[in-house]
């Protein structure tokens, strides 16, 4: 069998890449990024359900515009289907997830195993997190765990990736092969600190990072100047995180509510001018997508559309990042598709077969 | 199904009968329960390099006192020293005895005091006043961390990727670790030298 689409293993969507030279992960996602290809990843809005159907549906959406998709970790410390979770269901169907792994929530103990699992399953890419405070939750009142920190956590998979052990020394019989990630916010204080605390993440393995949302893009080209200085672009992949405001009352609720996410007035002013507010904050969205894809050292975006995943389609194509690549696309097999076509008349062709009938023409 | 519904249940009396006034613990978060006022903290931050020097100096003497911990006993020596570390670095920082002492690699502010004990930078999550996310009142740890580290003389020991917290070290002497630690290590670089020689 031969493959129809680029970055898909011929024996089975579900099944890890050939593995090629100076990639650490048999995923699609860091061959993309390595080919130098502008990446997409978007984020997926966790069920709150135990029907896998409703995972399937919300990656459905995003068919053919992305090349990877966040599996989140409980976000905003809110309990929603663990990542874990979601990365089996998305791993059977071919999707390329990205692990998310918050440390508010499991201990050094927990999380190895789930980095193990999570590799067994074929999760190519993972994104190690510090996590929001249970404060900010629905459940407030949860321990905050907290054992490891985002960079120890880094440091933990790439000892396990590269040296093929567990943070006590033990030895694995297979290592994980995972292309690590790690989040950046340019937009919180200390911002001169920031660019050096990148360079921190690099050195404890790194190998792309997804920034906070970008709604101040003078902001970010500082950032990125800063860490081209330092010559940090060269050894990490920078996904722009972009994402469109649902209306200027999200804006403000957001700015107020949500820690980390830094919006201009200047942003919330042209919403609030807009007569359609949504359709002026997708606007405002491909906007800015236009202008951080020019800023050198910046290889992709992540968008986060949260309740909005249906525009995520419409926000790629009209920014025109993908200069006409079509992502991995999930398609029914040829073999399936052949079986579908010939039946497929059984499903509206009304006939009732009497036993009498069948009798006869048996005959 | 003739039965009605009472209008007003059993929880809703008992909460319209508690005063209004009365005090609810869970408004407030444990940290900010226990926290007392950070003056001294900030002040420890804003002498960093005064405080750096100290240590170093000090360090040095307890090096100096190795012959003494150890004719004692390293062992016996624990409690009182332990007793005085708590109270100094809980006044002067706010200590919280992890037992792996790394002030002088964060600014001289102490990174445990950070709700999600991070010991390798801020989190996204700090307040564009500077202020932490889980402590509205709280200056950030690290933000803090980075001034303070700004003005030592060792400022680039921030860059070093801190391994995570050893919990089993909890509520244990972290001058004596160190200068044990120091002490091993002046005897383990002395021995191959007198081996050379003879």
């Amino acid at each position: 069998m031969t493959p129809r689409q680029r970055d898909e293993n011929p024996a089975g969507i579900d099944l890890p890449l050939d593995p090629l030279p100076g990639h650490s992960s048999r995923g699609r996602l860091e061959r993309v990024l390595r080919r130098g290809e502008f990446a997409v990843t978007t984020e997926l809005n966790p069920p709150d359900s135990a029907d896998p159907e409703d995972v399937y549906n919300r990656a459905k959406i995003f068919d053919g515009w992305v090349d990877a998709i966040n599996a989140v970790d409980a976000s905003g410390a809110n309990c929603h289907m663990s990542s874990v979770g979601i990365c089996a269901l998305l791993t059977r169907m071919g999707y390329a997830p990205i692990m998310q792994i918050a440390c508010r929530d499991k201990n050094r103990i927990a999380i190895q195993g789930d980095v193990l699992g999570g590799a067994a399953m074929g999760v190519a890419n993972m994104l190690c997190l510090t996590g929001d405070g249970v404060q900010a939750g629905d459940q407030p009142g949860a321990k905050p765990v907290f054992d490891l920190d985002s960079m120890s956590l880094l440091e933990t998979v790439r000892i396990m990736r590269d040296n093929g052990k567990f943070l006590s020394g033990r030895k694995l019989t297979t290592p994980p092969q995972v292309f690590l990630g790690a989040a950046v916010n340019p937009f919180a204080p200390p911002f001169d600190f920031r660019p050096i605390h990148l360079g921190k993440k690099i050195a404890a393995g790194a190998q792309f990072v997804q920034t906070q949302y970008c709604f101040d893009v003078p902001m970010f080209k500082t950032f990125m100047q800063k860490a081209r200085d330092l010559g940090h672009t060269e050894k990490v992949f920078v996904l722009c995180g972009v994402g469109p405001l649902a209306s200027a009352k999200t804006a403000k609720w957001i700015r107020s509510n949500v820690p980390g996410i830094h919006i201009p007035d200047a942003v919330i002013k042209r919403l609030e001018g807009a007569q359609d507010q949504k359709k002026e904050g997708k606007q405002l969205c491909t906007d800015i997508i236009n202008e951080v894809k020019e800023i050198p050292g910046v290889s992709g975006i992540h968008v986060m559309a949260y309740r909005q995943e249906e525009y995520v389609a419409e926000i790629v194509d009209e920014s025109g990042v993908l200069k006409g690549r079509q992502p991995w696309k999930r398609e029914i097999r040829r073999d399936d598709q052949m079986v579908a076509d010939r039946l497929d008349h059984i499903l509206h062709d009304e006939i009732t077969e009497t036993q009498v009938d069948m009798v006869k023409t048996a005959h | 199904m003739s039965e009605q519904q009472p209008a007003v249940t059993q929880a809703t009396l008992v909460k319209k009968a508690a005063p209004k006034s009365d005090y609810k613990p869970a408004d407030v978060s444990p940290q900010r329960r226990v926290q007392r006022s950070f003056a001294v903290r900030l002040w420890s931050i804003r002498h960093s390099r005064l405080l750096e020097w100290f240590y170093s100096k000090f360090a040095d003497a307890f090096l100096l006192l190795h012959p003494l911990w150890k004719g004692l006993g390293y062992g016996r020596v624990e409690a009182p020293i332990k007793f005085v570390e708590k109270r100094v670095k809980g006044f002067m920082f706010d200590c919280r005895m992890c037992g792996q002492c790394i002030l002088s690699s964060t600014g001289m502010s102490c990174p445990m005091n950070c709700p999600k004990q991070l010991r390798n930078g801020p989190c996204g999550g700090v307040r564009a006043n500077g202020n932490c996310e889980v402590e509205p009142n709280m200056p950030c740890v690290w933000v803090k961390a980075w001034e303070g580290s700004q003005n030592m003389v060792n400022s680039d020991k921030i860059l070093t990727v801190q391994k995570p917290v050893d919990q089993s070290l909890r509520e244990t002497s972290a001058w004596l670790r160190v200068t044990a630690q120091a002490a091993a290590a002046r005897e383990a670089a002395a021995a191959p030298k007198t081996g050379a020689a003879a």
